[in-house]
């Protein structure tokens, strides 16, 4: 597979009053396209700070980010974030033109696409609805469908779980890696749930304490065809154990 | 409607009862009325008050009916609001546009708040002497302390709903792109609706002070004029009078606002 990003030697120095804060030192990883990649590290070490990279919103002190064999690329992310974030005053149907506006690429047809998405994904009868007459789980696959209308290459997902209760949060987790698998996007979620890393990706890196460098890495190649059933697995408990030893 | 037929007997009693006790309140409100204006009445009748000092309900309604009939009271009812209303919209519309350049740059936001600070606690009543020579003793000076006095707060409390803007939604606008100009219309002025709405309710009642402080500093005309006026002569049915008018717009006001949230805050 072609590698669709590469972290190479990257640092990141913040500034702050008090303190020079490194967050990121020598980080080197790749992802390849249609890969699944989970970061899972102890609380603060600065994954989310990974993603913020990513998306370009924070430059690296140094080392490079290359995506799509640049270091300046034109390719759409879609970033995701811990709650839905959808506007409580714009319509489901709203919320999810939301990046097409923002874009200016509004037209006729990005529309049609976006109300295929909702369609597909079974939330089209809600459209006119308000993000409050949702329940969380509908709300959270609402955000996902609003970060695939402008058809992102790379998906970041930031804890886009957390803010679920236990029993949503597993069906939601099912459902988003099904989307995610039949769109065929490219994924990079940040966690600091071992069975969800493992559940869903491809591979996961497991982070040290800030500064944030590369421990180790795992290709959980566990058989089922969801994240509910990889959960049944055998192998899945031997992985957890593996990781969970790591991160102690 | 139809839902209603489902309803359980326990559900229907809840209904009713509830009901019940609304009417009550609304009741008693009224009773409450109508209980201190008989006995201010009564107290006056029976000369235990002095009506001269005290005034009474019949003699308000009498003032007023012959405030009326001379054509007076609907004059200066018309000036007393256009002068709020006036100040009102300027302080408002005017704080508003402050804020969001306040909100815009945080160098202008540092540079200023030391000026805002002292602005807020000065009494601004302690300006009235420098209004008059200023902008004469006309309506203008009086709109210019209704603006003056509603202004810093509607600023201040604009600035904060501005700043408490969801950190995380600007953070998700960014990553799709989002100018400044953007995260500002698409975000942070929907978003801050509800604010803008509670300093509108504010603004309202900070308008009827300045225009009613204006009135009694320098006006010839108006109901702050009428309540100097009526006190100054000993008048007291005078003062009664337009304080009642008073109160019955300045409630009409804020109702008018209170309409305005209803309509503009259905999700949130």
């Amino acid at each position: 597979m072609e590698k669709l990003l590469e972290f190479r030697n990257v640092f990141l120095t913040y500034q702050t009053l008090t303190d020079e804060i490194k967050a990121i030192e020598k980080l080197s990883f790749n992802v390849c396209d249609g890969e699944f990649l989970s970061i899972i590290g102890p609380s603060g070490c600065g994954k989310t700070t990974i993603l913020s990279l990513i998306a370009g919103l924070i430059k690296p002190s140094s080392g490079k980010i290359i995506i799509d064999g640049k270091v300046e690329h034109d390719l759409e992310l879609g970033y995701m974030l811990q709650k839905d974030q959808l506007f409580a005053w714009r319509t489901i149907e709203k919320n999810i033109y939301l990046p097409l506006e923002i874009k200016g690429i509004d037209t006729k047809e990005n529309k049609e696409y976006a109300l295929y998405l909702l369609e597909k994904y079974g939330l089209i009868d809600f459209r006119k609805n308000y993000p409050d007459q949702l329940s969380g789980g509908m709300r959270q696959r609402v955000a996902l469908i609003r970060t695939l209308v402008f058809k992102p290459k790379i998906l970041l997902l930031d804890e886009p779980f957390s803010a679920l209760d236990a029993q949503t949060r597993l069906s939601v987790c099912d459902d988003v890696y099904k989307i995610i698998k039949a769109e065929k996007k490219t994924a990079i979620l940040v966690t600091h749930d071992i069975s969800e890393a493992i559940s869903m990706s491809d591979k996961i890196i497991v982070l040290t304490n800030r500064p944030a460098q590369v421990k180790s890495i795992y290709r959980p190649n566990i058989k089922g065809d969801s994240p509910i059933r990889k959960r049944e697995s055998k192998d899945f408990g031997l992985f957890f154990e593996k990781i969970w030893k790591e991160l102690v | 409607m139809t839902k209603e037929k489902n309803f359980s007997k326990e559900h229907l009693l809840f209904i009713k009862k509830n009901k019940k006790h609304t009417l009550f309140i609304w009741i008693m409100r009224f009773a409450v009325l109508v209980f201190t204006l008989g006995l201010w009445e009564l107290l006056a009748q029976l000369e235990i008050i002095d009506s001269f000092i005290s005034s009474s309900p019949s003699r308000i309604c009498k003032t007023l009916g012959s405030l009326f009939v001379e054509n007076n009271l609907i004059y200066h009812m018309g000036i007393t609001l256009y002068e709020t209303i006036l100040g009102f919209l300027i302080a408002v519309g005017l704080g508003y546009v402050i804020a969001l350049i306040l909100w815009w740059s945080e160098t202008t936001r540092r540079i200023l708040e030391p000026y805002v600070v002292v602005l807020n606690s000065l009494p601004k009543i302690a300006l009235g002497p420098i209004i008059i020579v200023w902008c004469g003793s006309g309506s203008k000076a009086i709109i210019f302390m209704a603006t003056l006095i509603g202004i810093i707060v509607a600023i201040i409390t604009m600035l904060n709903g501005f700043l408490e803007t969801d950190k995380n939604k600007i953070l998700l606008l960014k990553s799709m792109g989002a100018n400044k100009i953007q995260i500002l219309t698409k975000l942070v002025i929907p978003g801050s609706l509800p604010t803008f709405i509670s300093m509108l309710k504010i603004s309202v009642g900070l308008a009827w002070v300045g225009s009613i402080m204006g009135e009694y500093l320098v006006s010839r005309a108006g109901l702050g004029y009428l309540i100097v006026y009526g006190g100054q002569v000993f008048k007291l049915d005078l003062v009664m009078s337009a304080t009642v008018v008073l109160c019955v717009l300045a409630t009409l006001m804020y109702s008018v606002v209170a309409l305005i949230e209803k309509i503009a805050i259905k999700h949130r």
